[in-house]
């Protein structure tokens, strides 16, 4: 068994573990051993307010993620195997599209000059372009359209293990439709609201296409400071230790998750 | 398929058919490693300058290109085993490594071109490659008549109104708002840092994009999202030819430049002097603005006759279009006053 899977450790090891190992140690040491990037990290204002940004937008793309998924995998869930089929294709089919050229497509979409803008001025809805990108709400936007089939999937495995006749046990004992679903389908499919939540609220943390290119310069992500301390500092232990503070978050996340729920579970193997 | 890939191809079938006659060949011809930043600009310095240099000293360039080389240079220097040889990269980019022990010292006895040139073309680690410009960039559909021209008419939301976009960036932009703020282009450095984040404050609520690349600037004036910014003139007349009704103004523009440098420990120290002088030659430099919209770092370029007077009005370097201009310091961005007005820059975004 460790003979098979040794070829993946190998290569986890050599791409992964060692390179992250490697900047960890960069933020650390300099020159000899410094806490000077850390100390910035924790003190300049700039991090906190990238921090902050960072968990809002992804509290915020979950919440808008789940609010958008749970239908999306309850209506399949309870179609037929044919149209279940078809609502997951289309729930996937923007994976085979770049993140880059979809953060494109919504530009060509919310811009001044874009499709909705013109749309709304032709019905008069509007008489002035509204400012739909360049700023926090396209960033928004696009990042849950990216994000959420990570939100679906886990839902939908985890609305298809509910057994049905559950369902039809608490209609013959006179619950209507909506109280079994409060009562008895909601409660069971908690376990994939936490699962897609944690995997769309883990991912956004770490974006950085999206705000780079639709958050108009102002909304100034994690990711994004990584990539300007590199410039900024001309190390790269300024840069790693943004890095391993996100990272320590979003283990600190999995950790207090894997709490409650199984993080097989969470990773969509269960 | 790009030039470099082909010479790939080749030089891995060669390397298949006989490795004893190719490496014979490999080791006879002297051979340097070459890094620019790609796209259309590589391909117009490899029919302008880098295959004719190749072909006159008998040397071998292998191309490489990166959009930000820094990292790179600082990982191969560090690692004590460079791997390229020449750089093409800004300017403050030269000056910074040789601070900091990554870059050669130039000796500009060996490089008699360089030598020639104004001092302002180049400095101890690099000499100017070629010139390109930070412009004030308007659509003409906005502003058929009257546009704005200069950097006082940038910052007048009253007299000017329309969406507008700065670079999401402090180089050049600081410099821009002090002159709006009155300051004459040649009276610029040391920059007056607390005035220029000041006049900033001002226009800041009227900015909608702070653009991170040059492809996305292109995209806001192309697209009408803006009616005015800053960008750099070869994009903005590429978006012109294009049939988009934009236009710029060199008044007040920020002449900046790319220089080459030669990586300290370089694995062909030698050849990449050499090159680094026929880099420069006039008449190569005359041919790089006829391939693409940069000025040659070389002002000589202007002397050769290869240059057409109508092509060199357009052209950023051009001795008339860059007396409107302020000459970049890179020697100040790269000073501690420098450098602390990057880091106030991401302060400044954020508020």
């Amino acid at each position: 068994m460790l003979a098979l899977v040794s070829p993946a450790l190998l290569v986890i090891l050599a791409l992964i573990v060692l390179p992250v190992g490697w900047l960890a140690w960069q933020s650390i040491y300099h020159d000899g051993f410094t806490l000077e990037n850390y100390r910035r990290v924790f003190t300049e204002d700039i991090y906190w307010r990238s921090f902050a940004l960072t968990f809002e937008i992804s509290l915020a793309v979950t919440g808008i993620a789940l609010l958008l998924g749970y239908p999306v995998a309850y209506l399949a869930n309870s179609v037929p195997k044919g149209w279940s089929i078809l609502i997951l294709s289309l729930v996937v089919l923007p994976f085979w599209t770049s993140v880059l050229v979809r953060a494109y497509a919504w530009l060509a979409l919310l811009q001044r000059t874009g499709v909705i803008n013109q749309l709304l001025r032709y019905l008069d809805v509007t008489s002035e372009p509204l400012a739909l990108v360049h700023n926090t709400f396209g960033t928004v936007v696009a990042t849950v359209h990216i994000l959420l089939p990570f939100m679906v999937l886990p839902l939908y495995a985890t609305m298809q293990k509910i057994p049905s006749d559950l369902m039809q046990a608490g209609a013959s004992l006179g619950a209507s439709p909506s109280l079994t679903f409060v009562r008895v389908f909601l409660p069971l499919s908690l376990p994939g609201v936490l699962a897609g939540c944690t995997m769309v609220f883990v991912l956004c943390l770490g974006f950085y296409i999206t705000p780079e290119l639709l958050g108009g310069g102002r909304t100034v992500m994690v990711s994004m400071l990584v990539s300007r301390n590199v410039e900024l500092y001309n190390q790269f232990g300024a840069a790693s230790a943004v890095a391993v503070v996100l990272l320590l978050s979003v283990l600190a996340i999995f950790f207090v998750v894997s709490r409650f729920i199984s993080l097989d579970r969470i990773l969509g193997q269960k | 398929m790009t030039k470099r890939d082909i010479r790939f191809g080749y030089a891995f079938l060669g390397g298949s058919l006989g490795l004893f006659a190719a490496t014979g060949i490999a080791a006879a011809a002297e051979q340097i490693t070459f890094v620019s930043q790609g796209g259309a600009y590589q391909q117009a310095q490899t029919v302008a300058i880098l295959d004719p240099a190749a072909k006159k000293l008998g040397i071998t360039i292998n191309q490489d290109s990166i959009p930000d080389a820094w990292p790179a240079i600082k990982t191969q220097v560090g690692s004590g085993k460079p791997i390229w040889d020449v750089v093409d990269t800004p300017t403050g980019y030269c000056l910074r490594g040789g601070e900091q022990g990554l870059i050669e010292k130039l000796d500009f006895s060996k490089i008699p071109n360089a030598a020639a040139m104004p001092e302002a073309y180049r400095n101890p680690y690099s000499v100017s490659y070629e010139f390109y410009s930070s412009v004030l960039a308007f659509s003409q559909k906005t502003f058929p008549k009257d546009a704005p021209n200069s950097w006082v008419d940038f910052w007048d939301v009253k007299k000017f109104p329309g969406r507008r976009a700065l670079r999401n960036h402090p180089i050049a932009t600081l410099e821009a708002a002090l002159m709006a703020d009155g300051v004459a282009p040649d009276k610029l450095y040391p920059l007056d840092v607390d005035r220029a984040f000041k006049k900033l404050e001002e226009i800041k609520p009227h900015i909608t994009v702070w653009w991170t690349s040059g492809a996305q600037s292109a995209q806001l004036l192309n697209d009408g999202e803006v009616d005015m910014e800053m960008a750099w003139n070869g994009r903005v007349s590429a978006v012109a030819k294009e049939g988009a009704k934009v236009a710029f103004t060199y008044n007040q523009g920020i002449l900046q430049s790319t220089s080459l440098c030669i990586l300290k420990g370089a694995p062909n120290l030698d050849t990449a002097v050499k090159f680094l002088n026929e880099a420069v030659d006039p008449v190569h430099q005359a041919n790089l603005p006829l391939n693409i919209d940069y000025g040659p770092g070389n002002p000589k370029a202007f002397d050769t006759g290869v240059i057409k007077p109508e092509r060199a009005a357009q052209l950023p370097s051009e001795p008339a279009n860059a007396a409107k201009q302020a000459l970049m310091s890179y020697a100040w961005w790269s000073s501690p006053a420098g450098e602390a007005a990057e880091k106030r820059w991401a302060s400044f975004m954020q508020k």
